[in-house]
Formats: C-alpha cells, structure tokens, sequence
C-alpha cells in the first residue's frame, strides 16, 4: 500500500514539471474570459465587412455622429488639459486665499459623473431655468445664453466634470517627480515659468498623458450625457441601434469603428508618453517652493477656483439637494421611502457583487501571474485592462453577444439531452451582468492588487515555502493578510464605478431590474427632473468615497515622504 | 530513486526514522548517505549560464559555505537546492532521496529544508511568536507551543514572543528568522547572506552565535557569502564558486594555503605573485632562493604566490624596493612595493611602525611554510 502510494505520489511529482501548474492556468482562464467579449466584437465587427449596412449607415446618421465624436474628443481633451494642468500648478506653485483648501477640494468634481452634471446644467441653463432668467432680470433686457444643448455646451460639461483625472495625476507629478529637478533649474538661472515650461511640464508628461487618456476614454464611453444634451456620439449610436431599434447588425460595425478610435488612442498615448521614462524614484526635499500671489492676480486665481468649483460640484449639489427637498415635501415620506430603499439595495447589492467578484479574479490573475514562469502571462494581464479603455457600449454589446452564443449553445445541449429548452440562462441575468462588470472594471481590480502585491519581498514568499507551505496556503497565510488593505481599496474603487456606470447597466440589466443610475435615466429621459435628483444624490454621495480615499492617500504619502526626508 | 516518496501528515520525529519507499536497502542507503549531494547541476536564465557542472556534498552536521564574488551564482545554487528554481540538468540528492532530476521535483513545502535571508524575511503580520510557528502548522497544538517555547528559549528572545518583527532590531530580527527556520527541524539550513544588513559589531557577534548555535544543534547548513573572511570563519568547509564554477573546495585553511586556482588565491586577501625559476633544490627568485620540494622540470619559470605575510619589509637605505603606496588598515600598515623587475608586491608591517611613500626597503621572504606556485600561463 504504501509502496504505490509513493509510486502514484513519484508520478505526478514528476507531472508537475511538464504541465503547466494550476495557478499559471487559472491566471490564463481569467484573462482569456476577460479579453472574449472585446475579441468577440473585433471578430464580428472587422472581419465581416457587410457593404451594404454601412452603406445604411452613411446615409443616415453616421456622419453626424462621427462628427460629433471627434469634436468632444478634441474640445473635451484640450480643455480638461488645460484646466486640469493649470489648476495643478496653481495650486502647487502659488500661493493665494483659500490655496490649501482648493488643492485637495478641486477633486471634488470626480463624484459627480457626467450625465449627472448634464441634467442639472441642462435645467440650470436652459432658457427657463434660473440662471437665465436672473440675468434677465438683472440685465433688464433679452439677453440669451448660447444654447447648453448643443456641442460646445456637452464640451463645457465634459470638461468640468472630467478635468480632474488630469488634475489628480499633475498635482502628483509636481509634488512628487519635479521637485530636485525645479531647484536645478532655477539654480541654473531659468525664471518660475521657464523653469515650468522646460523642465516640470515636460517631465510631468507621461501623467499628463495618462490623465489626458482617461478623459478620453470617458468621452468615448459617454451615453447618458451626449443623450441628455442631443449631440449622438458613436457609443450612442451603438446604444439607440441595439436598444431602440434592435438593428444588430449596424450596432456591431459601429462597435467595430469605435474600437478602432479606442486602439488608435491608445497607440496614440504610447507615443505620446514617449519612449524614455521620467519616473524619478527619490523625491528630494519638501516640494516646490510656494510663491505668495499679490493684489489683483490673488484675488483672479481665488475667483477662478470658486468658478470651477461653482460650477462642476457646489451649484450641482446644492440644485440637486433642493429637489430633493422639494419632492419629500410634496409626497408623503413613508411611500417614498421604501422606493427609495429598493433601489439603493439593488445597486449595492449589484456593485457588492461586482466588486467581489473583480478583486477575486484580480487577485488570483496577479497571483498567478507571479508564480508564472512563462512570458505570456504578463503580457495578458496587461491586456485585460482593454476592458476599461474601451467603450461601455462596445463592452455590453460584446457581453450581450457572448452570452447569446453560450445561451445558444446550452440550448442546443439541453435540447438533445432533456428535450426541453433553457431560453435566456446568462443573458439578463444577474451573471451575465456581474461578468459584464467583471470585464469592464478588470483594470481597476488588478492595479490595484497587483500594487500591493508587488511591495510582498519575493523572500517572504520563499521563507514560507521553505517551511510548508504551498502555494495556496502562502497566498491566504502570507499575501491575503498582508494585501488586505489594497484590496479593500481596490473593491470599493470597483463598488463605486459600478454604482455610476450607465451604458453597461442599462444594456445587460435583468428585465424589471432597478438602479439608481437606471433611475435617473429613466426619469431624465421623460423630463422628470426632481424625481431624478434623489437617485442623482446618492450616486454622488457614493462618488465622494474614492476622492476622499485619494486624497488620503495623497496625504499619506507626503507625510511618509517628509518622514523619510527628515531620516535622511 | 525509490526514495522518492513525499509525506506530509507525519509528525517530524517519526519522519525522521521512518524509510521511504520500502524495505531495508533504502535504510542502509539513508545510512551512508551524505546530509546534501549536488550532481552536476546547470542552470541557464535566458541563455546565460548561472551555474555550470556542480559538484559537491555536504555531511550530516557539517557547516559548508559557498563563497564567491557577486554574481558567481551562489544564490542560485541555494534556490535551486530549496526547490525555488529547477536546475536544467543534474541532481538534487537530500539524506539520500532524490529532489530533483530533470523535471520531476520534490515542490519546496516537501523537502524540509530551511532558509534564511538577508532581508530576514519575517511575517510583518505575525508576532514573533506566530512567525516562529509558522512552519508547525502541521503538529499538534500542544508540541506546537512547547516547541515555540523552545526556540524563542534557545534564541533567547523569550521575552519579546508578543512583539511584532518591526518592534525589534536588527539583531533581534536575526535570531527570530533563526529560530524560525529551525523549528520545523528541518534536515538541513539554507543561509544566504544573512549578516549583510547588520553593522560590523554586531555582525561579528552573531556570526560568533550562530555558529556556536548551529554546532551545538549538529545542524546541517549550507552558508552562501561573498566575504572571505565571513567565509574562512564560519566554515567547516568551503566552496568557492567563480562565474557559475566550482573552483575548490576544501577546509578554510587548504583554501587560503593551497589555493588551487589563481583566482581563489586571489579572492581570499592581497596577493602578489613573483616570477622564479625551479631549481633541483628549490626555487630562485629577485628575493633570494627558496629551499623547496618541487614537481616541475628544473629550469622552467613559475608563478610564486606570496601574501602580505610571507615578507618581511625591513627599512634600508641600500634596499632594492621601495614604497609606492601605502594604507593603514588599524592592526597594521599595508604597503605596495615595488621591485627592481617592475613587479608590486603586497607586504605590511604592524601598526607602530608606518614607512613613508619613497622609502628604501629590503624585502624579506620568510613564509614559514612551502609557498604555492603556479605555472606561468596556467590558471
């Protein structure tokens, strides 16, 4: 007995060697489930040219939309650059009344997302709405502001409420990269502002660009707001011919056109980054110096902050606290409320769901991406994160066709089995949205793992190995408690985008299934402006987690910097 | 081959005497058997070649340090005798069972070895105490707890068993990975570098403890360095290894008298080396004549290899070297000379006596025992 107990244990010892191991395995499994629906779409989009669906869609509205499409993606791109950088600088390199508290407060925007926003400038600006009409009585006379439903107001929109990805990533750049670099320079004789424009904004160019890629990426995926303001992009496109007109055949080559706008941006950022690195490892001393800001140009970078931040966060709030207001004094409370509740669950529940699963999956993909000994591995868990750079609508659509297929497929089985057919088991269901989710906030999911993953010494690792452990066991004994807090991050970060994702939702929901994101394009979509403003609320509300997380981290960071600097 | 059997569930005491496999052969194997036996074992990152041919054993209770200069693949060699790595080609022999050989590999969470590192390695979410236990999860609780006792008595850290590692020094830290890596008894010890993150004091002190420990626990322990005289210490044996080769092993003192190659002679302190011409009875060199048995055809050249201890350095104004450098190194002054052939050789003096840069010195060769030669284009 014991004999071929050690002759079976002696063979698949020597197995081991040939296959490859279980977790390289089930890394390949995820990202392989990850990266299927975006190549579904690629499959059916690009290799199926279908002239006369083009045709279609030419003649009709494409044109317009395409217009429309680069249009944002160039008004929205250069403006949140702009405002984005100049902001961080000012509050960087200035001082001014209230600097401190617009440095970290100039985040804020980030918890409103853009079809929130949309609405609520959509009733604040419109010819009826309160602005115009106080400056009509203010003015005495006709005056009329150039119409908010239009392009240049969706570009307004988008910028303000998307300047501050590029924001965030500046402001870290000059703290934490620029800093020796700007002494030297200014030590070398080049003014504040020469020293700025050929040294700081220069290095800070790979964050520049990664924050420019996240705006863009945010237009592209963009339904509700573009919808809200009449100015049909290319994911709207996609969005009307699956979900109002069921033209499938024109949502995919759509899909497959705007994929292509997505790769090429992303080509487009590697160039953009260029090819050397900047990233500086040591930050020396304790940032740039602040110059005092004097007389009228303290008061002009004062007024500014208090616009931006006017206009992208405070006045949406407040508008949409007044509604709410409003509604639960017109109706009674207790029939509201148990509304109210129903719809709150079902988002949590479903952003629960989501988070869970994607930090599940994230972390068994590092993990196995670290034991890996092949090199394909890494290279596949960097392309899961085409989940995030590429459109919500693409993505749902890709989701909707691979499950159909599946659907399809279990159907067949099912009917040459039992005799009976299953109809829609995954496609609106509550997994098929789930891995929807998955598949989108991926990226999310896995930086942040693999972030904390990568500070756990590969000696750490070895010492436990060494004493008994497999691997499994060092993944819950070692890893798991020493990633604990990074992955908690990274599940609410995921949490928080599932709570504002619109065009997923809205394409994958069970039938009947509520959200609060589902809620407000629901009642947007039919005027109903003070009914949308609770569910709006919340959203933001739940917004605010991530930015208070990130400027906790911000934080964090200085003061261990300071630490190490006064140690050293 | 037969060895090859894998347990996990067994109490370490009754592993320790049970057979493997079946039958008495595999118990009179284990028997003579030595602790470690490293067969020809290659291995290759991405082309490069990290260790080539490796060849050596290490007895039971024997303290065998690899030693080598960065880079000469001595880490590699522990990983691979962990399980960390998988050699390309060769043997893995533990007490006589076969870990590994071409594919088939005993995972390292089966062969009961330890290791220690240089950055220690400890469970920063543990307390000392758990880290200890950690490698015990299998016994039961009881034998558990009187065994973490044990080891926390032995490292003598009793005291600090609820701390957590970052609460501790340096040296602190060093004995709870010692302890650490002890408790599961494993059959033999893994020691990389483990005293380069410590100040000089303190390194030397724990250098003194742990081999004083490892001795008095008969452990078996292979102690991977890069410095010579960590090595010439802490050594039983030693292993010098040079880009990915074993160059010679053998007793501390074999090494450093009897260097079998150029570079081990050079790797273990200053050495010159000085041209002489072998004679019936000896060796003629510009220091005079050295009275020695030789093995190679009078008349031909050798290499002399000299140490800085083999010369005197006596000052005269009519001496033939002189001076060129000069370094105070605490004990003693560390001199180059420079000789009428246009050779430098190493020599010192203690440290009252300093001879200024220029000065006349006469050398004198006074080794004391029969100096290592090498022929004059050989390695």
């Amino acid at each position: 007995m014991t004999a071929r107990r050690s002759w079976i244990r002696y063979h698949e010892v020597r197995l081991r060697g040939f296959l490859p191991d279980g977790w390289t395995f089930g890394a390949l499994v995820v990202a392989v489930l990850v990266m299927l629906p975006l190549m579904v779409v690629v499959v059916q989009a690009l290799l199926s040219p279908a002239p006369e669906v083009w045709q279609h869609l030419w003649r009709t509205r494409l044109p317009d939309m395409l217009a429309n499409t680069v249009v944002l993606l160039v008004g929205v791109g250069s403006g949140a650059l702009l405002l984005g950088t100049g902001l961080a600088w000012l509050v960087t390199a200035y001082r001014f009344p209230g600097q401190r508290v617009f440095s970290w407060a100039l985040v804020l925007p980030l918890a409103i997302p853009a079809y929130v926003l949309a609405y609520v400038f959509m009733v604040i600006f419109d010819t009826a709405g309160p602005v115009q009409y106080l400056l009509r009585l203010w003015l005495e006379g006709n005056v009329s502001l150039p119409p908010i439903r239009s392009r240049g107001g969706a570009i307004l929109v988008m910028v303000l409420a998307l300047y501050p990805y590029v924001y965030l990533l500046a402001r870290a750049a000059f703290h934490e990269h620029a800093t020796g670099t700007f002494h030297v320079a200014r030590v070398l004789g080049a003014s504040r502002t020469e020293a700025f424009f050929r040294v700081v904004l220069p290095m800070a160019r790979p964050s520049l660009v990664a924050g420019l890629s996240l705006v863009l990426m945010e237009v592209l995926t963009e339904v509700g707001a573009v919808r809200f303001l009449n100015v049909p992009t290319l994911s709207d496109g996609i969005f009307r011919l699956w979900y109002d007109m069921v033209n499938r055949e024109a949502a995919i080559r759509l899909a497959g056109l705007l994929l292509l706008f997505t790769f090429g941006g992303l080509v487009l950022e590697r160039g953009l980054r260029g090819p050397r690195s900047y990233m500086q490892h040591t930050a020396v001393g304790y940032g740039i110096p602040q110059v005092p800001l004097s007389g009228m140009r303290k008061w002009a970078a004062t007024l500014l902050c208090v616009l931006v931040l006017g206009a992208a966060f405070v006045l949406p709030v407040i508008q949409l606290l007044w509604w709410t207001g409003q509604t639960l004094g017109q109706q009674e409370i207790g029939l509201l409320l148990p509304i109210y509740w129903r719809y709150v669950r079902n988002t949590w529940f479903l952003a629960t769901l989501a988070a869970v699963s994607a930090v599940g999956l994230a972390i068994l993909l590092a993990y196995g991406v670290r034991l890996s000994r092949t090199s394909l591995t890494p290279l596949l868990a960097r392309s899961v994160a085409l989940g995030y750079a590429v459109p919500g609508a693409v993505l749902g659509l890709g989701v909707l066709l691979t499950l159909s297929w599946v659907d399809h497929r279990l159907n067949v089985v099912s009917r040459a089995v039992m005799g009976v057919s299953l109809g829609l088991l995954l496609t609106g269901s509550f997994v098929g949205l789930t891995y929807a989710y998955v598949v989108r906030f991926m990226a999310v999911a896995y930086g942040g793992v693999e972030a904390s993953l990568e500070k756990v010494s590969a000696a750490m690792e070895d010492a436990a190995r060494s004493l008994g452990s497999t691997r499994g066991r060092v993944l819950l004994d070692v890893h798991l408690p020493l990633i604990r807090a990074g992955t908690v991050t990274a599940a609410l970060m995921v949490f928080v985008d599932v709570v504002k994702e619109l065009p997923v939702t809205l394409m994958l929901r069970p039938f009947g299934y509520e959200t609060l994101a589902l809620w407000v394009w629901q009642e947007v979509s039919e005027s109903l402006w003070e009914n949308a403003s609770f569910p709006a609320l919340v959203i933001v509300i739940t917004g605010l987690i991530p930015v208070i997380i990130t400027n906790r981290l911000a934080h964090i960071g200085k003061i261990s910097r300071n630490n190490a600097d006064r140690r050293g | 081959m037969r060895g090859m059997s894998v347990r996990k569930e067994l109490p370490i005491q009754a592993r320790r005497t049970s057979v493997p496999g079946d039958g008495s052969w595999a118990a009179a194997m284990k028997e003579q058997s030595p602790a470690l036996a490293v067969e020809g074992v290659t291995k290759c990152y991405n082309g490069v070649v990290a260790v080539k041919g490796l060849t050596f054993t290490v007895q039971p209770g024997e303290l065998m340090v690899l030693v080598g200069p960065s880079g000469c693949g001595k880490t590699t060699v522990l990983r691979l005798i962990a399980g960390l790595e998988h050699p390309d080609e060769g043997r893995v022999i533990l007490a006589g069972q076969c870990v590994s050989e071409g594919k088939s590999v005993v995972p390292p969470e089966h062969r009961r070895v330890s290791l220690m590192f240089q950055d220690y390695a400890l469970f920063p979410h543990l307390t000392v105490a758990e880290n200890v236990a950690f490698g015990l999860k299998r016994w039961p609780r009881a034998r558990r707890e009187e065994r973490v006792r044990e080891m926390l008595e032995m490292v003598s850290l009793s005291h600090l068993a609820t701390r957590y590692p970052h609460e501790l020094s340096g040296g602190e830290q060093q004995r709870v990975a010692l302890a650490r890596a002890l408790a599961p008894n494993p059959r033999l010890l893994l020691l990389d570098e483990p005293f380069s993150n410590l100040d000089i004091t303190l390194r030397v002190q724990m250098r003194e403890e742990i081999r004083d420990l490892l001795k008095a626990l008969h452990i078996t322990a292979l102690f991977v360095t890069h410095d010579q005289e960590e090595a010439l210490f802490m050594g039983d044996r030693l292993a010098v290894l040079h880009r990915g080769r074993l160059e010679q092993i053998g007793p501390p003192e074999e090494i450093y008298h009897r260097p079998a190659t150029r570079f081990v002679a050079t790797f273990f302190g200053p050495t010159s080396f000085i041209r002489a011409t072998v004679t019936p009875n000896g060796l003629h060199t510009e220091l005079g004549f050295l009275p020695q048995r030789m093995s190679a055809s009078v008349g031909s050249e050798v290499d002399v290899l000299i140490r800085p201890d083999d010369v005197e350095l006596v000052p005269d104004e009519k001496g033939t070297a002189r001076v060129v450098k000069r370094r105070f190194l605490g004990m003693h002054h560390l001199y180059d000379v420079l000789l009428p052939s246009g050779r430098t050789l190493s020599g010192m003096s203690r440290h009252v006596h300093a001879y200024p840069v220029g000065m006349r010195v006469r050398v004198v060769l006074r080794p004391g025992h029969e100096l290592r030669w090498f022929p004059v284009d050989g390695k």
